[in-house]
Parts: C-alpha cells; sequence; structure tokens
C-alpha cells in the first residue's frame, strides 16, 4: 500500500505543495484550503509539512455521527462522503494533529484524499520531501539513512 | 474584466494624514504594464515629481506583486519595491523573494502604496483587507530578524513581514527592504526611503484564493516550466547544492572576478570563499522562495574561529564576493560574519561590501587617516572588514556615518571620487566589466543604477556560448535581456527561472493565468514599454547620457592579472549602437517614433 511519506529534513520552505493541493481540489490557489499545511519555525529554518496520515483507527470516523467518514480498506485512504457529511465539525476536533480541517469560508470539511492516488503535492515538491511510496519502502528508506547517521558514528570509532 | 491572476485591487496609504483608502486596477495598465515592476513604475511616473528629493515626504513607495504570484507558477513570489530610490534619485525597483507578496495579495491587494509620513514609527498590519496603522516604539532600533519575531508575536505567527533594520531607520543610502526577516530587496537603499517615512515594518495575512483565467492552461504551462528547471544543471542542481555561491569559481575562472576595489579581476585565493567551500564549511541547509523549486537560499552557520555558533542565511554569490574578493579577505568565516550584520542591520551586501573595498583602498592610497577609522583598514583585513560593517551599521562615528552613505558619497568626500566603483552612485556587482563586456554595458545602462540583474548577460557571455571578449552583438544582448527581465520581474517570476526557462514559456504562464493573450514578442514588446517608461523617469529627474558611463578605472587601468589580463572597457561605440537599437537619439532620449510605437508617447 502506498502512503504520503514526508522527508522534514529535505524540506525548503517553498510551499508550492500547498498551492497545488488546493488548485487540484477547487481550481484557486490559496494555502488555507490545503489539505497540507507547512508549518515554518523561521528562526532554525526548520520547515515541518503535516497531512492526514489515514489513521487505521481514525478518530475522525469514529466521531462522525453520519458514517460520512470510512477507511477505504483497498487504498488506505479516509474517505469522506460529502452526501452524508453534515458539517458537525466533529472530525475537526477529533483529529489530534489538525490534519482533517474546514475551509476558509468554514462551510465544508477538507481533508487529504491523495489525489486518488497521484498526488499534486508530490509532483510540485522539486526537493523530494514528499514521496508517495509503498509503505515498506519509506520505512527501509529511514532506515538506511539513520543507518548512515550510525555508520558516521561508528566510524568515528565512538 | 479581470479573468485572472490579480485581485484587482490597490490599498494607498497615507501616512501623514492617517489615511487609508482601496482603489481599482486599471485593466489597461494591467494589460500594458503587466503588474510588479511595470505597472507600479506607470504608477509613480504619474503620482510623483521624478525630481523631488528621494528622502522628502512627497516621495511614494509602492509595494507591488505580480499576477503570477500566490500561485504554483515556478518562483512566482517576488516583491517589488519601486520608488525614487534613495542612493542616486533614480527611478528604483528593487525586488525580493519570501512569503511576504503572495501574503498581502490573498489579504486583498495587488498593491501598496504608501505616501506621506508618519509623526512616529508606525507599523501596518494588514489583516483580510483591512488595514492599521500601528505604533512601532517597541520595534525601534530592533534588527530586522527580531522585528520580524516581535510583528508575527503582535499579529500572526504565518504573517508575511517586512521591515528596516537600523540601518533604515538611519537613513543609510544603501539600507535594503528586508522580507520575513532574511529576504531583501537589496540596491538602490530603498530602506532610507521607508525610514524617511518613520515606516519600521509592515505584516500581512489573507484568506483570499487566487484564480486564474485558464486552469488547465495554467497547469500545463507550470509543469512545463517546473520540468524545464529541474532538468537544468544551474535550477535543477548547481543553486540547490551550492546556491548562487556556486558562480565564484565560475566567474574567477574566466577572470572576471573584481578584486582590491577593481585593481583587479582575479583573486588568487578565490577558492576558500567559494560555493563549494561554504557548502563544505557552513551550510545547513536549502531554503526556498514561495514556490520556488530552485531554492537557491542558504541556511548557513559558523562552525569555528572567533564568530563560532552565529546563525543566519546567505551569503550569496555577491555578497561574498563584495565581502571578500573586493576587499581581498579569503576568510569566509568572516565574510559570512559580515554578510549577517548586513541582513541584522539591512544593509545591501553589495553596496556594503564595496563601500568597505573603497574604504580600505582610499585608505592605502593615504587619502583617508587612520584617526578617521580608529583603526587600519588594508586589503585582506577580515577583523578591519567586520568592524568597518559594525561601524556603517551602528553610524555612532562620524566615519561609519560616511560610510553609510555608500562608495560614492565616501569617496566624493575624500576627494578622490574616481575610487568609487559605481555607475549612477550604485555601486557594480561581481562581474568585472572589462573581463566581460556586455555586463559593462549593462552596467551603464542599468536605469537604477549599475545593476547585473536588469540584463543578466552573464548566462550568454560566461555559461552560455557568446564570446565575453568582444563588444560585438552585445548591444542587442543586452536590450533583449533588459526586455525581457523587465517583463518577467513584472510578472513575480524570479530571474533566475531564465537559466532553464525564456520569454515563450513566461508569456505562456502570463496569457494563461490573466487572459491577456500574449506571446513571446508580445512579451518583449511589454518588457520595452516598461524599460522606456524607466527611462522617462530618469530624463525627467535629470540623467542622461553622461550617467551611462562606468567607473574611469574600468576604461583606463588595465586587468592586472590572471585570465583576462591586460583587458579594459570602452563602450564609446556600443552605447551608440545600444541607443539606436533601442530608437533613442545621440543623448539616450527615447524619440517619438518609438514612444508611438509603444503607445506611451504621452509621457514624455
Ligand atoms: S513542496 Fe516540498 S519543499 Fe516545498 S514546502 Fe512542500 S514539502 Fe516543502
Ligand atoms: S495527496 Fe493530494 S490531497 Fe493529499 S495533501 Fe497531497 S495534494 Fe493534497
Amino acid at each position: 500500500m502506498k502512503i504520503l511519506y514526508v522527508d522534514v529534513s529535505k524540506c525548503t520552505g517553498c510551499r508550492a505543495c500547498e498551492y497545488a493541493c488546493s488548485f487540484a481540489h477547487d481550481g484557486l490557489f490559496n494555502p488555507l484550503n490545503s489539505r497540507i499545511h507547512i508549518s515554518e519555525f523561521l528562526d532554525d529554518f526548520v520547515f515541518v509539512p503535516a497531512m492526514c496520515t489515514q489513521c487505521e483507527d481514525a478518530y475522525c470516523v469514529k466521531v462522525c455521527p453520519t458514517g460520512a467518514l470510512s477507511k477505504n480498506e483497498e487504498t488506505g485512504v479516509v474517505e469522506l462522503d460529502y452526501n452524508k457529511c453534515i458539517g458537525c465539525k466533529q472530525c475537526t476536533i477529533a483529529c489530534p494533529w489538525g490534519n482533517i480541517k474546514l475551509d476558509v469560508e468554514a462551510k465544508r470539511i477538507i481533508k487529504c484524499d491523495y489525489c486518488g492516488g497521484g498526488p499534486e503535492c508530490v509532483k510540485v515538491c522539486h526537493a523530494s520531501a514528499l514521496q508517495f511510496v509503498e509503505v515498506e519502502d519509506a520505512v527501509l528508506d529511514k532506515q538506511h539513512r539513520s543507518a548512515i547517521y550510525y555508520k558516521d558514528i561508528a566510524q568515528q570509532g565512538v | 474584466m479581470l479573468k485572472g491572476g490579480y485581485v484587482g485591487r490597490i490599498l494607498r496609504v497615507n501616512l501623514s494624514e492617517n489615511k487609508i483608502s482601496v482603489e481599482d486596477i486599471n485593466e489597461k495598465w494591467a494589460e500594458d504594464f503587466i503588474g510588479g515592476r511595470g505597472y507600479a513604475t506607470r504608477m509613480l511616473l504619474d503620482e510623483i515629481d521624478p525630481k523631488i528629493d528621494p528622502l522628502s515626504e512627497e516621495n511614494k513607495i509602492i509595494i507591488a506583486t505580480g499576477p503570477l504570484g500566490s500561485t504554483y507558477a515556478p518562483s512566482s513570489g517576488r516583491v517589488m519595491v519601486i520608488t525614487k530610490g534613495a542612493l542616486n534619485g533614480a527611478i528604483a525597483c528593487s525586488n525580493s523573494g519570501g512569503h511576504f507578496g503572495p501574503e498581502l495579495k490573498r489579504a486583498g491587494y495587488d498593491f501598496l502604496v504608501i505616501e506621506g509620513k508618519a509623526e512616529k514609527p508606525v507599523y501596518l498590519w494588514i489583516y483580510k483587507g483591512k488595514v492599521e496603522i500601528r505604533d512601532a516604539s517597541m520595534l525601534v532600533g530592533k534588527n530586522t530578524k527580531e522585528t520580524d519575531k516581535i510583528l508575527k508575536r503582535l499579529t500572526h505567527p504565518e504573517a508575511g513581514t517586512f521591515q528596516i533594520g537600523p540601518a533604515g531607520e538611519k537613513l543609510s543610502l544603501i539600507a535594503n527592504a528586508t522580507f520575513d526577516g532574511h529576504r531583501m530587496a537589496g540596491r538602490t537603499g530603498v530602506g532610507a526611503v521607508f525610514g524617511s517615512k518613520n515606516l519600521k515594518a509592515i505584516a500581512a495575512k489573507g484568506n483570499l484564493s487566487i484564480a486564474v483565467a485558464d486552469r488547465e492552461r495554467f497547469a500545463k504551462a507550470v509543469y512545463n516550466a517546473r520540468d524545464m528547471l529541474s532538468k537544468d544543471a544551474f535550477t535543477g542542481k548547481g543553486a540547490a547544492k551550492y546556491g548562487t555561491a556556486v558562480l565564484v569559481n565560475v566567474i574567477n575562472g574566466v577572470g572576471g572576478l573584481p578584486s582590491y576595489n577593481g585593481h583587479d579581476a582575479y583573486f588568487e585565493r578565490a577558492e576558500k570563499i567559494s560555493g563549494e567551500t561554504l557548502a563544505k564549511d557552513n551550510l545547513v541547509r536549502a531554503e526556498g522562495c514561495d514556490s520556488c523549486p530552485i531554492a537557491c537560499g542558504r541556511v548557513t552557520e559558523i562552525r569555528k574561529g572567533k564568530y563560532k555558533g552565529k546563525k543566519g542565511v546567505g551569503p550569496e554569490y555577491e555578497s561574498i564576493w563584495a565581502l571578500g574578493a573586493a576587499c581581498g579577505v579569503d576568510d569566509l568565516d568572516a565574510v559570512v560574519m559580515a554578510g549577517y550584520l548586513c541582513d541584522d542591520y539591512g544593509l545591501d551586501t553589495i553596496s556594503a561590501g564595496a563601500t568597505v573595498a573603497c574604504a580600505m583602498d582610499l585608505y592605502e592610497a593615504g587619502y583617508i587617516p587612520k584617526d578617521d577609522v580608529g583603526f587600519e583598514l588594508r586589503f585582506g583585513d577580515a577583523d578591519a572588514l567586520v568592524k568597518a560593517i559594525e561601524l556603517m551599521g551602528k553610524q555612532e562615528t562620524e566615519f561609519g556615518k560616511l560610510l553609510a552613505k555608500g562608495s560614492y558619497r565616501l569617496a566624493e568626500y575624500y576627494g578622490h571620487p574616481e575610487f568609487s566603483m559605481s555607475v549612477k552612485k550604485q555601486e557594480f556587482p561581481a562581474y568585472d566589466p572589462r573581463a566581460i563586456k556586455g555586463i559593462g554595458l549593462e552596467y551603464a545602462t542599468s536605469n537604477r543604477g549599475a545593476c547585473h540583474v536588469r540584463g543578466y548577460t552573464i548566462a550568454a557571455e560566461v555559461l552560455g556560448k557568446m564570446d565575453k571578449n568582444t563588444y560585438e552583438g552585445k548591444a542587442k544582448l543586452t536590450k533583449t535581456l533588459q526586455d525581457l527581465t523587465a517583463a518577467l520581474d513584472s510578472t513575480g517570476i524570479c530571474l533566475f527561472t531564465t537559466f532553464a526557462i525564456a520569454g515563450k514559456e513566461i508569456s505562456e504562464l502570463f496569457a494563461a493565468a490573466t487572459g491577456f493573450e500574449c506571446d513571446e514578442s508580445e512579451f518583449l514588446k511589454k518588457g520595452e514599454r516598461i524599460w522606456n517608461i524607466e527611462r522617462i523617469f530618469n530624463i525627467k529627474a535629470g540623467f542622461g547620457r553622461d550617467d551611462d558611463r562606468l567607473p574611469e578605472r574600468m576604461e583606463k587601468e588595465p586587468i592586472k592579472s590572471g585570465p583576462s589580463k591586460g583587458m579594459v572597457a570602452d563602450l564609446s561605440g556600443v552605447l551608440d549602437e545600444y541607443y539606436e537599437l533601442r530608437g533613442w537619439d545621440k543623448n539616450g532620449v527615447p524619440t517619438k517614433e518609438k514612444l508611438q510605437e509603444l503607445g506611451i508617447e504621452d509621457l514624455l
């Protein structure tokens, strides 16, 4: 199963992903309506992208009184059915990360849907901070990078 | 009806009268002058007398965004500051990246016009269309980074911010305008104009959505451009890895790196201050402006020596040159430190470094007495460099005040204006006009004073196929690049994109976003129109042919060493050729026919 994978150390803070996301979903550019959000820590020049991680046992799904939110077992995406959504906003409160949210008019719940399998945010991320990869590849990549880190320490003879 | 790209409104803040008003943008002007630099210059020409003193209450400042800003067009978040420049009184357009421009646009405005002068230091808070003029006493004297931080606390943690540092407050003629605490509209001393208006800072935050005229066409144009950018060796790889500083070795390698205040064009110890060394010793990570795939920004730290532990951004190629080679300094940590100080005070690193270089030159020639400075100010002395920048930023001594006025006033004060490596009183940057012929013409004719980013001939002359050693073809090259840059600056796209994309791609982005049909040649025509209104402003301000010239040293003193040894500059022939190509008379004044062709005959 593919997941949207973030490498925080690579993000340059350009926010093109935010533009791409809102444009793909609404045809307009508005970072506030993006399903991905970049937090800037300018003092340290660290940028942290955050988006829905499509939880297995999602709080937003649990609190939804109408069953508008549900987990698609095949794609792994927590899907939102606008026909059932009554806009009670319980899900926005339940999500521990703030990754399910309201659009700027506060009329509509919006959340990451992996763009149906070809994430727009990934396409514009030239820094490759965002990747849409098989889950095992993402994990291996991370293990490999931390191994390099330990290798360096080992070489220094600590 | 504007179809997309623009939000359609201009915010006007009169600081003398505490008056705030909003007007619609002129659609004809938007089509003719694009936005950003072009539109704002047209506005300024209409609203101020070009003869006024730049630091007087009558001067106005326009902060301008482009129609491509706040979209995912690559590197499109540039913001421009247009005013009558403090350094030389010519038309100033200084531009910067960061996130302020897009935020201003989403707050509801394509342009922000600042008029008059506040009684006491103030800052503006623009939030979802509403504007407040607020007391800035808590920000007075604060450096640019601190100001950004406090502003975000006072307004919104994710606000786009603008600020001047102590240099701008004290009206240093080489003060810059800083955005988001770390991105600078560096040149022409625009920071002093803000200072003269008692405007310390601006914060903006909006929630508007930006529409484009043709969504599918726009997406196609964006992905095409992004693709070309990522494939290009400079924009796709070199810049991200080494930043602009990758050029230090390249330009020095062809003997075009001015050193020792223009006594030479080759710096034998360039390797020590190169982008490669910077990447190895100081780089923490790359940082990108709004929507920018290139990410040339450098986050750096000093890891050894007396400045160990300091962190900041930069230096860019130009800064490394000005604070390094120009001063004969090869200690990269000191160069980085001097750059941080310039950023903190809000000083243009190019002018600041070149001014210290000029001071070192005057000192060694015996024209500046040691008592004036307080310490030895010799070429190559890294400590002296850092101390001089401090004097310049603090302006606590007479000499510090002189330094803060830039190299021309400094050299003039000591009786030797020819020691200033400047055109129209503005210091020229890191490419030697004796070694690289086209850039000399560009320095001489650039509307805002010596400048490399009005027509970056280096791309063709050093990185491309043109012969850098001849004036042949350079009039045409310079004109074309100046026109193209004027147009692309006006869209809000960054000049660096032109390593990979050109008029064709950018005009397509512009057309798709705005719905103003525009092919490459029409786009260049718009650029030419913009170039001519800038020229008209300057002519009305009193500039003419005599001002389109290089410092004497470039014509008389041959390069001492390196691959371009022996070369001098001589613009006499190529300047005439350039005027003719431009459709200007012998004095550099646009002819009636030219202005008619461009549809701006009523302006001169
Ligand atoms: S596009 Fe990539 S580099 Fe840019 S902000 Fe998003 S995650 Fe970071
Ligand atoms: S995958 Fe699509 S919906 Fe999710 S954050 Fe990226 S662009 Fe937005």
